[in-house]
């Protein structure tokens, strides 16, 4: 059951008059899986889930429901629900109401919707705040209904369209954490927008990155983060140190670059790339390391000066200039508990780095 | 600062507070303007319910209480079917208005169509028009469909009930039309996607969500339409038959000849109705 697929994007386009806000993309979501939809804002997540949903119609291409082609279903037919970013929750109605809507329509006996909304709102923890209106509760309370009112109908999928985006950040982890745990819980496949980064990271089984309407890259957290296929993938995730070259030749499983000034750096290329080719070199700054000059250069080691270092407790975060136009981010881990000055590096120090070609990247594009 | 010590006369309060800036000539000037505006407002409607209850009979004078104006009102057959017309009216031209005004408010908000805006600009133009003009044009009207009805099926018809109705409905719709689509304009579309994403059809989503939520704005617009048709005058003068007037045609008729504590009694009936009205809105408008 795990490997079947839940939803399927066939080459899908949708364009608003001269915008292409989602360009020929091909998805596939598994049954069960947490997924996330990243991207920066205007990336075209929001119009993927509207698609899914069917508040939009595909321009061209198509979407499977559980090998089911949607075509134009209109939304009530799907066996989807969504959770709104704004949470759309009916202010006319106690949260009861609310969650007992999606059964009614479905004509469900009156018992069993009693017996259902007392479970869902068990499940998100919002028991005795049934006959509350929406105003009367917090935001994260919200949230909480929003979710409770989806998952009562048992959807075979939950769009979720940023909905951790209004809560303040401490709320925010919390969710995150327990949606998770939800979802593992209910077993319900999840599609879930969001432009933050870490949220995706933290909650992810799969990570679809998206931009300008295209999908980038689809992968697990491990590997959209260790190995991006792309400048905007491995810029857009997390931190990293960019230095533009060409390939000069290669190097047993390594590719070799040469900046402009003469620089060679080594790394992994994720496909074969033939000499002359422009490409950007990557490297996460935690993966950089930062040595005592001992008189010789290291294998991959280039000699530089500190500029700044900046200790931010977990880490410290260094940046070492390597020649008149470069600088290189270093995040180094403070593993050992010290007040001694000489342990941390100082601004002005000669320094050599090392970059292991086994934790760099050459990126084309 | 060094204080002083408190001031105990009045004059010396009053002197401390023009001091600390709490009392100016601005503020007094404009606190007895008010009061002089209020009293322009509303001096008239209190002397008019007060001499209802005169004994006097030409109602000028304060000469002691009695309910007698109220007891002739209601014993006086032309004034009371006046009244009951008057509410017939009001009652039948608010729900067709309604209705018609909700439907009208729901297309131009939702749907965009070729004359729209066209459509959009015509609606309001019965609000502005003035209203002699809309009479003069109602009546035209309603003698060339007399005719043409004559011509066809050899029945004449004359001014009724059943025309004022309909010339009340004609100058209600845009009204309605305005305030139902100020509530759908604050009414979050989003909802409706929810509704539907939860499975309700386009029948269950405008019953269960967009109906109840834009209902007091719907109840705004009924109201009125309400209070427009029971103190309509023009309209009505022009367009109701023969013994078929309505209230105000019937009171003007009756001031004609003289101003008695009766016409203030009916007066300050139409005042009650009109501010339970109000009330009565205003109470719906805070339960959302
Ligand atoms: N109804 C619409 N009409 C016209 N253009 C639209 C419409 N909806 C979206 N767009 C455009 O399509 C593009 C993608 O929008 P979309 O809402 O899918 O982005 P998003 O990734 O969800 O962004 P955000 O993170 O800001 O929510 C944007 O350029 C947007 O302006
Ligand atoms: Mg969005």
């Amino acid at each position: 059951m795990s490997d079947s697929i839940a939803i399927e994007l066939r080459d899908v386009v949708k364009r608003f008059g001269d915008v292409i806000a989602v360009d020929h993309v091909n998805l596939q979501i598994r049954d069960g899986e947490f997924f996330s939809l990243l991207g920066p804002s205007g990336c075209g997540k929001t119009s993927t889930l509207r698609m899914i949903a069917g508040f939009e119609l595909p321009t061209a291409g198509s979407i499977l429901i559980h090998g089911r082609e949607m075509g134009i279903t209109p939304p009530h037919l799907r066996p989807v629900n969504t959770v709104f970013q704004s949470y759309a929750l009916f202010p006319h109605m106690t949260v009861a109401q609310n969650v007992a809507f999606g059964l009614e329509m479905r004509k469900k006996p009156k018992d069993e919707i009693a017996r259902q909304v007392k479970e869902a709102l068990e499940l998100v923890r919002l028991s005795g705040l049934e006959e509350r209106r929406p105003r009367q509760l917090s935001g994260g309370q919200q949230q909480r209904v929003a979710l409770a009112r989806a998952l009562v109908n048992h959807p075979e999928v939950l769009l979720l369209d940023e909905p951790l985006g209004a809560l303040d950040q401490k709320l925010r982890k919390e969710m995150q954490l327990e949606l998770k745990s939800l979802q593992a819980r209910v077993g319900i496949t999840f599609v879930f927008v969001t432009h933050d980064q870490e949220e995706a990271l933290t909650m992810s089984d799969r990570i679809a990155v998206m931009n300008k309407g295209k999908l980038l890259q689809v992968g697990t957290p491990t590997e959209i983060y260790e190995r991006p296929n792309c400048r905007f993938v491995a810029d857009f995730i997390g931190e990293t140190n960019f230095i533009d070259g060409v390939v000069i030749g290669r190097d047993g499983n390594y590719t070799v670059l040469e900046t402009p000034e003469g620089l060679r750096f080594r790394g992994l290329a994720t496909r074969p790339l033939s000499d002359g080719t422009a490409v950007t070199y990557s490297i996460r700054p935690e993966k950089v390391r930062l040595l005592a000059p001992n008189g010789e250069l290291p294998p991959n080691g280039l000699a530089g000066t500190v500029m700044t270092v900046n200790y931010i407790g977990s880490d410290t975060r260094i940046t070492v200039r390597i020649n008149d136009r470069r600088t290189i981010d270093i995040w180094e881990q403070n593993t050992r508990s010290t007040l001694d000055r000489d342990e941390y590096w100082q601004p002005g120090e000669a320094a050599v780095i090392v970059c292991p070609p086994d934790n760099a990247l050459v990126l084309s594009e | 600062m060094i204080k002083t010590a408190p001031a105990t006369t009045a004059s010396a309060r009053i002197r401390g507070a023009f001091s600390e800036g709490r009392l100016t000539w601005s503020g007094l000037a404009l606190t007895g303007f008010s009061i002089l505006v209020y009293i322009f407002l509303y001096a008239p409607i209190i002397i008019l319910v007060l001499f209802s209850f005169t004994r006097d009979e030409f109602g000028v004078r304060w000469t002691g209480f009695t309910l007698d104006w109220y007891i002739r009102l209601f014993n006086n057959p032309r004034m009371m079917g006046a009244a009951w017309n008057t509410l017939v009216v009001a009652t039948v031209s608010t729900i067709v208005s309604t209705i018609i005004g909700t439907l009208l408010a729901m297309a131009m908000e939702r749907y965009r169509f070729r004359g729209r805006n066209a459509m959009e600009g015509l609606i309001y133009l019965p609000i502005v028009v003035p209203e002699i003009v809309m009479a003069v044009a109602l009546l035209a009207f309603s003698a060339i469909v007399f005719d043409v009805i004559k011509m066809v099926t050899g029945e004449t018809l004359r001014r009724n009930l059943a025309t004022v109705t309909i010339g009340h409905i004609a100058f209600s719709i845009s009204f309605v039309v305005v305030v139902v689509r100020t509530s759908l304009k604050n009414f979050d579309r989003r909802l409706e996607e929810a509704a539907a994403d939860l499975g309700a059809d386009n029948w269950n989503i405008f019953w269960r969500i967009t109906f109840p939520l834009i209902l007091p704005g719907i109840i705004g617009g009924a109201l009125l339409a309400f209070t427009l048709s029971l103190d309509d005058f023009i309209i009505s003068l022009f367009l109701s038959g023969p013994g078929t007037s309505l209230l105000p045609v019937e009171v003007y008729n009756r001031v004609r000849r003289a101003v008695t504590p009766e016409i203030n009694a009916i007066s300050t009936l139409m005042l009650i109705l009109s501010m339970a009205l109000v009330a009565l809105s205003q109470l719906l408008q805070r339960r959302r």
